[in-house]
């Protein structure tokens, strides 16, 4: 919290500028602008619909906004192709958990080192000196996320047969291997028990508080966000509604209407 | 897909095999290699033409493996990259007089560079589509090859036919011998790579890619760039295989390379076990000596013969060589314990 207002003052690592994305007619996102301050936990709230996922989508370069802008440290990503946006230091997971299912733990947390590394097929296939020092030197901190997220005794299974919760925390992994800037988290939360999403919460105050990351979380878990977030964004109907501290955001009469009814779904 | 997907995920959970999942162990490596050293030696010269061949479609059968079990990719049209390759060896051999060692890396390259080529408008398909795309090169190619305005140097419908070349510093053994430890050379060479290749950071991009295209994006892996790149070294080593082939067979004509050849190809890949590296060659071993084996049962029937033991086959083993090699690691380790 500290760290975020400190901050406060100064540019903003991640600014997402009055974006607006069309569907054929159908607007999913009208004017959207917040801030991300450097090692600050954004929570992005709204009920379904809200446009959470398309402004997700839009940050991993998956979807063009129709009009507005996205600066990372005062630059545009919108010219960025979606496989360029890890190398400036955006970072994610996925909804429904994205893993290479028939790679090992430890394969997949390697493929998120890929942006931070360089080789050739020649090289490669060749198996030259700097290629073999380059994987030792990769192994090494891929290892250590390993270790540090307590996957070490699944490090080379294949990720396929892992439960839920464990191929989460390999996702998280696979993301920090490349030790980005921004980590953006897609529901989180998702498909987990009570006492997970509490670890979790703590997992995510931990990598930001060591790992020096900064993070937007999308959540459809209120408790987590409350608990956890900085700084709260919500949305419904594709518009802001709220912004402000977790405390301001659940008085919001906005935000009550919009949950009303659906809060305990 | 689904064959590799499954085989893997039959693993035990927590044991450490992932890492040798796609290729041997040393000790079973050896003994291979030892089998195939030795064995020409005590085999009469004809049967030491077909280890060549079965050496020279593993090599085919192993660049379809990078393809479809490396990066997911479809290809019913290696028979073209196989042509292309036999008859870059014939034409740099016949008319310019290269040496035959000297053209199967100047084969790979032009195979390189057509299947790099050929895999941009391949980026738009996938699956089936994609394998319609490749089925459509195969079938192109042989009449191509037949065509007028190359006449001068493939020899049209006629093909080239290619010199055998001796062993080289007066060794005292036979062409066929010669070609058969020359090609076991290039072939071992082709295979260290392949393997090295598929553990490293390319490799692993290939089965990101084939795994999970968005979330490969996500972490920097450039799709196009890689799926491309895995067509190139496809047809690449498809080529140098070609070439062998060529020199090989002594001959090159268009129809040696029909839509039948890259279909068998797609059945060595089966039969050995997709994205199984090692099960190349026991792929080549089934498209080479099976037929023959069908027709020894029925010389009228051999090729319902033929399909009778590939649906058993397919029924029995349906993950082919791979999945015999896993039941036989388990058999062994129980009888250690």
């Amino acid at each position: 919290m500290t760290q975020a207002q400190l901050a406060q003052g100064s540019s903003p690592l991640l600014a997402v500028r009055d974006v607006s994305v069309v569907f054929g007619g159908i607007i999913a996102l009208n004017g959207v602008s917040f801030d991300m301050h450097k090692g600050a936990i954004l929570g992005l709230i709204g009920p379904n619909g809200a446009g959470k996922t398309t402004l997700f989508n839009c940050l991993s370069r998956l979807y063009q906004p129709s009009s507005g802008d996205i600066l990372m440290e005062g630059a545009s990503i919108l010219t960025r192709p979606p496989h360029r946006i890890a190398e400036i230091g955006i970072g994610r997971t996925f909804q429904n958990v994205a893993l290479f299912p028939n790679l090992s733990v430890l394969d997949n947390v390697r493929v998120g080192t890929h942006c931070r590394s360089n080789s050739d097929i020649i090289s490669d296939s060749l198996r030259l000196g700097w290629v073999r020092r380059g994987e030792a030197e990769l192994n090494k901190h891929v290892h250590e996320i390993v270790t540090y997220l307590g996957l070490d005794d699944v490090a080379h299974t294949i990720v396929s047969g892992l439960p839920f919760g464990t191929q989460k925390r390999v996702e998280l992994a696979r993301a920090l291997a490349a030790d980005p800037k921004i980590l953006l988290l897609d529901e989180p939360a998702g498909g987990l028990n009570h006492e997970e999403v509490h670890v979790l919460g703590d997992l995510i105050k931990r990598i930001r508080d060591e790992r020096h990351v900064t993070v937007l979380l999308v959540e459809h878990h209120m408790g987590l966000v409350m608990s956890i977030a900085d700084h709260v964004v919500a949305l419904n109907f594709g518009r802001k509604l709220a912004e402000g501290t977790p405390a301001q955001v659940q008085a919001d009469p906005d935000v009550i209407k919009a949950y009303l009814g659906s809060k305990d779904q | 897909m689904s064959a590799v997907e499954e085989v893997t995920s039959e693993a035990p959970a927590v044991e450490a095999v992932p890492k040798r999942a796609m290729t041997l162990g040393y000790g079973t490596s050896l003994v291979v290699l030892g089998l195939l050293i030795i064995a020409p030696m005590f085999l009469k010269n004809f049967f030491v033409f077909q280890m060549t061949m079965l050496l020279i479609y593993a090599l085919a059968v192993l660049a379809l493996n990078i393809l479809t079990g490396g990066s997911g990719q479809f290809s019913l049209g290696q028979s073209a990259f196989y042509a292309v390759g036999a008859y870059t060896s014939a034409i740099l051999m016949e008319h310019m007089g290269v040496n035959y060692a000297l053209t199967l890396p100047i084969a790979g390259i032009i195979c390189f560079g057509f299947g790099f080529l050929f895999g941009q408008p391949a980026l738009r398909l996938s699956g089936i589509y994609l394998a319609l795309a490749t089925f459509a090169l195969a079938v192109a190619m042989p009449q191509l090859l037949k065509l007028g305005f190359f006449e001068h140097w493939t020899g049209g419908v006629q093909g080239l036919v290619v010199t055998k070349p001796d062993a080289p510093f007066g060794l005292p053994i036979s062409q066929d011998r010669w070609l058969y430890y020359f090609t076991l050379v290039i072939a071992i060479g082709i295979y260290i790579a392949s393997v090295n290749l598929l553990r490293s950071r390319s490799g692993r991009a290939f089965m990101a890619i084939r795994d999970n295209e968005i979330a490969a994006s996500a972490m920097g892996v450039d799709v196009a760039l890689y799926k491309t790149l895995a067509f190139g070294v496809s047809a690449g080593i498809t080529g140098v295989a070609g070439g062998l082939g060529a020199i090989a067979v002594q001959f090159v004509a268009p129809d040696g390379y029909t839509i039948t050849l890259a279909i068998s190809l797609f059945l060595g890949m089966v039969v050995g076990g997709v994205g199984w590296l090692p099960g190349s060659i026991v792929g080549s071993a089934f498209i080479i000596f099976v037929p023959n084996i069908a027709e020894h049962i029925s010389k009228g029937l051999s090729g319902a013969v033929f399909g009778v033991l590939l649906f058993l086959v397919i029924f029995l083993v349906p993950h082919g060589a791979r999945q015999v090699a896993i039941v036989a690691q388990q058999l062994i380790g129980k009888l250690k314990k």
